[in-house]
């Protein structure tokens, strides 16, 4: 492995994580989206980059995918149905940016910490992207569990699923047919939510997931 | 070449069975499964007879079914041969009287597919040769079972009794399912070829021993596992009921004999031995003292099974602590008597409930108190419940006497043991399979004394009518065995010797056919010996001999007297002694401490138009102290849990999320 290819391959990686981080404090949902954007940017140019060094052409498809769906398609559709919902200038409460930086500083540790001494067998490069991708996973879900926007969740959801798409490049092995049909059920996934998201707004005059919770007719403890 | 066609016949069965669910609602269609399911297990039995009786060597055949890696192994052996008598024989019989008692089933479509299919569940357990294949076949006995008792599942006791039959076979199946998973090793050797030749630590194969006891036990009802038996047996068809608890229990046996003596082999410590014996001696004792409080023909019947049960697990303890000290000369006896038990229990169970069945046709009932006087209407029946009566009651000249006396020549040899705790425990054993002896043989005194004899308690028992010929072949061919099992021992226990010989590392007892008389003398050089031929002539000739003295001398003067009213001046039926009457003095001695029996006369003041009133309270100890703690733990566990079903999906997420981060913290301290 040239030193260069290694490099570029974990910088990219890297930035996956910075970004991961980034999306924890954005408070406007425009915002959000656009970082979310560039989170799949960057995963597009890593799996790219991943297809050059390993010589693996149908990784190229898996990054034309990410580009495509996940930088471009997914950000506009979502800017679309925040703007039809109206709630485009929401300004969405966030617990503290320190505290979230905190906590994903520790996620961070925890994944390179658990990653590195089980792969001890991998080369280098699989070693550090399985441990960043786990950490962009792990930020995900941090990012669903401190949001109460609905919109929010769903952005926490891809950005997890970027996750999990870094993971199987570094990993060589999974089959293209793998990684088409993942694209897919996100895609259907977003329609299913977005159908539900106007389904909810209708119902409840809010995507406010603490407002829903009212609604369940369940004794709040 | 048995083993091919006895598989064939399984599958013929299960044939018959998928046959039976397109035409179930066919009037002819009763007849028809159950006289093919009578000619194959007949056939079965032919085959499995000669092959035991010419002590073949055992056959095996591997099929590519079931697990691909693994394969389906089958395998007839002296053990599996024996064990498939007790259930073609018991299949046999069954068919054969449903022949005529399956015409009166109300739900024929809810037991002729199933019964066929019990029955190659059976006979399939037996044959199994590995793991998958023995865990497959036992569950899908459980379920064909299930079903069958779930027959008549609109009344609520049967469906309470399913269910908790189902739940006790989950958990017998589970704890086999970690046994064979113990034993099979990581390797996950799940062929009993390569459980056999594989090393246990001794530690590894007391839990297998406990888990074997524990899902065998489950299945046969060894207390405090019985709980489900006297609800679920009763409740299906009365041929079923006897197969459930004349065979089917044995296959349960069978499970827990191949796993504790055929595949683990040699017991590793004494106590193996003594465990066994202990729970042996306790089933036995409860398992009569139940069935004397009960006055449902039928669940008296299937608490029977739950002593006799007792009663093998006894003579198995017995071997193994003979075994655990090198005594194979002394195990062989013990193993023997099991064995022997297992038959003659198989018979007369199946005896009598097929008899029950009988009178439930006739009647309609099955409580005693309504029932009475049905031997002049039955006379048939009730000579053949009288032999299954006497049978299981242990007198002899009948084959329960033989297998009784052969477990007490074995607990007689157990001062030779060098373990001071088996030296006191074997003794008690004795003495408690002693007193289940005495309450069985009390207990049958009330059941056919207050079935058969006296006046008939109820309009359904004034109008009962001997039962069809089918059935009465069926009874009087069990009857007939269990008379040539108890005159003939001899030839029964020369048959047994090849099982024993397998189990016991190549030890049985001495040949005993060629003993003059035909006596049964298992232990040479001691002077017990014991011959059921001579015991039914001396009874013979001075049953003869008085009749006629009496009739020669007795005086032909003519007295006068007053007439006698048979002991019940009032000619109401409903002043004769009652089934209740009969288990009071019994309740008051046993049933004050095991059962906290409480008596309640409530007396209404004079003027009272109402009826005086004496209430007996029961209680099971089993289930207050065992069951209902489990019961409410469960239940307040969920209840504990149950929020969790209503938590906000941000909750939900962040228990995955907790989950998660704790899973890889402990994996990173962890290393």
């Amino acid at each position: 492995m040239h030193g260069l290819e290694f490099d570029i391959a974990h910088f990219l990686a890297g930035s996956m994580v910075v970004i991961s981080l980034l999306l924890l404090y954005q408070d406007r949902l425009y915002a959000l989206i656009n970082v979310f954007a560039g989170h799949s940017l960057t995963l597009a140019l890593a799996v790219g980059w991943q297809a050059y060094i390993q010589e693996a052409h149908h990784l190229y498809v898996t990054a034309g995918i990410a580009l495509v769906f996940k930088a471009i398609f997914i950000p506009v559709a979502l800017h679309r149905i925040i703007r039809k919902l109206g709630i485009h200038r929401t300004l969405e409460v966030v617990g503290g940016v320190g505290r979230d930086m905190l906590a994903g500083a520790a996620l961070v540790a925890l994944a390179i910490l658990v990653m590195l001494p089980v792969t001890a067998g991998a080369d280098a490069l699989a070693r550090e992207d399985l441990a960043f991708a786990l950490a962009v996973v792990l930020l995900g879900l941090l990012l669903m569990i401190s949001r109460h926007n609905a919109v929010s969740l769903v952005i926490g959801f891809m950005s997890l699923e970027n996750g999990l798409v870094l993971a199987a490049a570094g990993a060589r092995g999974m089959p293209l047919a793998v990684e088409i049909s993942v694209a897919f059920s996100v895609l259907i996934a977003l329609i299913v939510i977005g159908i539900f998201l106007f389904r909810i707004r209708e119902r409840f005059d809010s995507v406010d997931m603490q407002a829903m919770d009212a609604f369940r007719g369940e004794r709040r403890r | 070449m048995p083993l091919p066609l006895l598989l064939s016949l399984s599958m013929a069965l299960l044939t018959v069975g998928i046959y039976a669910i397109a035409t179930a609602r066919h009037a002819s269609c009763s007849r028809r499964v159950y006289s093919v399911a009578l000619a194959i297990s007949g056939v079965a039995l032919i085959l499995v007879l000669t092959h035991l009786l010419t002590a073949s060597a055992p056959a095996t055949l591997t099929l590519p079914l079931s697990l691909p890696w693994l394969g389906a192994h089958f395998r007839l052996d002296a053990l599996s041969a024996f064990f498939l008598i007790v259930v073609n024989l018991g299949g046999a019989v069954a068919s054969l009287f449903a022949l005529g008692y399956g015409q009166h089933e109300r739900a024929p479509e809810r037991v002729l597919p199933f019964f066929p299919a019990f029955l190659a569940g059976m006979n399939l357990v037996l044959l199994a040769d590995d793991a998958f294949t023995f865990l497959f076949a036992w569950e899908f006995m459980s379920l064909t079972s299930w079903a069958l008792v779930m027959a008549h599942h609109q009344e609520s006791a049967n469906a309470r009794a399913g269910y908790l039959y189902l739940v006790m076979a989950c958990f017998g199946t589970l704890t086999l399912l970690l046994a064979f998973g113990m034993m099979a090793g990581p390797n996950g050797g799940y062929d009993f070829a390569a459980i056999r030749a594989g090393e246990m630590t001794p530690g590894l194969a007391a839990v297998v021993l406990i888990l074997a006891l524990l899902g065998a036990g489950s299945k046969a009802g060894l207390v405090p596992l019985h709980v489900w038996l006297p609800l679920a047996h009763p409740a299906a068809p009365s041929h079923v009921s006897a197969l459930m608890s004349g065979v089917m229990t044995k296959v349960a046996v069978y499970g827990f004999i191949r796993i504790v003596f055929d595949l683990l082999g040699e017991p590793m410590a004494w106590w193996w031995g003594g465990l066994v014996l202990a729970l042996g001696g306790i089933t036995a004792v409860l398992g009569v003292l139940y069935a004397l409080m009960q006055h449902d023909l039928k669940r008296l019947l299937a608490y029977h099974t739950v002593e006799n049960i007792g009663i093998i697990f006894i003579g198995l303890g017995l071997a193994l602590a003979f075994q655990a000290n090198h005594m194979y000369a002394s195990a062989a006896l013990a193993l023997t008597a099991a064995l022997f038990h297992i038959l003659n229990h198989s018979l007369f169970k199946s005896l009598l409930f097929l008899g029950t069945g009988a009178v439930l046709t006739a009647t309609g009932e099955r409580d005693m108190e309504r029932l009475g006087g049905l031997i002049h209407p039955m006379p048939w029946t009730a000579l053949a419940f009288l032999m299954g009566a006497a049978a299981i009651s242990a007198l002899p000249p009948l084959n329960g006497f033989v297998s009784e006396w052969l477990t007490f020549q074995a607990i007689l040899l157990t001062p030779e043991l060098p373990q001071w705790l088996l030296k006191f425990l074997a003794p008690a054993v004795g003495a408690l399979l002693a007193l289940s002896a005495a309450l069985a043989a009390a207990c049958f005194v009330k059941a056919f004394g207050i079935t058969f004899l006296g006046r008939p308690r109820s309009p359904a028992a004034t109008q009962a009518q001997e039962t069809d010929r089918y059935s009465l072949v069926a009874m009087f061919t069990l009857a007939a065995l269990c008379l040539l099992a108890g005159i003939l021992p001899g030839l029964v226990v020369d048959s047994l010797a090849p099982v024993v010989g397998l189990l016991n590392g190549g030890a049985q007892l001495a040949t005993q056919h060629t003993q003059p008389w035909l006596t049964l003398a298992p232990i040479v050089d001691a002077k017990s010996a014991y011959n059921g031929l001579l015991v039914l002539l001396f009874m013979a000739l001075s049953g003869t001999a008085a009749a006629l003295l009496i009739h020669r001398f007795a005086s032909s003067a003519s007295r006068r007297g007053p007439a006698w009213d048979c002991g019940f001046p009032d000619a109401s039926p409903a002043t004769q002694y009652t089934a209740g009457s009969f288990a009071q003095p019994i309740r008051r001695v046993f049933g004050s401490i095991v059962f906290q029996a409480r008596e309640r006369v409530t007396m209404p003041p004079p003027g009272d138009g109402r009826p005086a009133r004496l209430e007996v309270q029961l209680r099971d100890p089993v289930w207050d102290y065992g069951y209902a703690p489990i019961t409410m733990a469960v239940i307040a566990a969920s209840t504990r849990a149950n929020h969790l079903q209503y938590l906000t999906i941000r909750r939900y997420l962040s228990l995955v999320f907790g989950a998660l981060v704790v899973l890889l913290l402990g994996m990173a301290l962890w290393r």
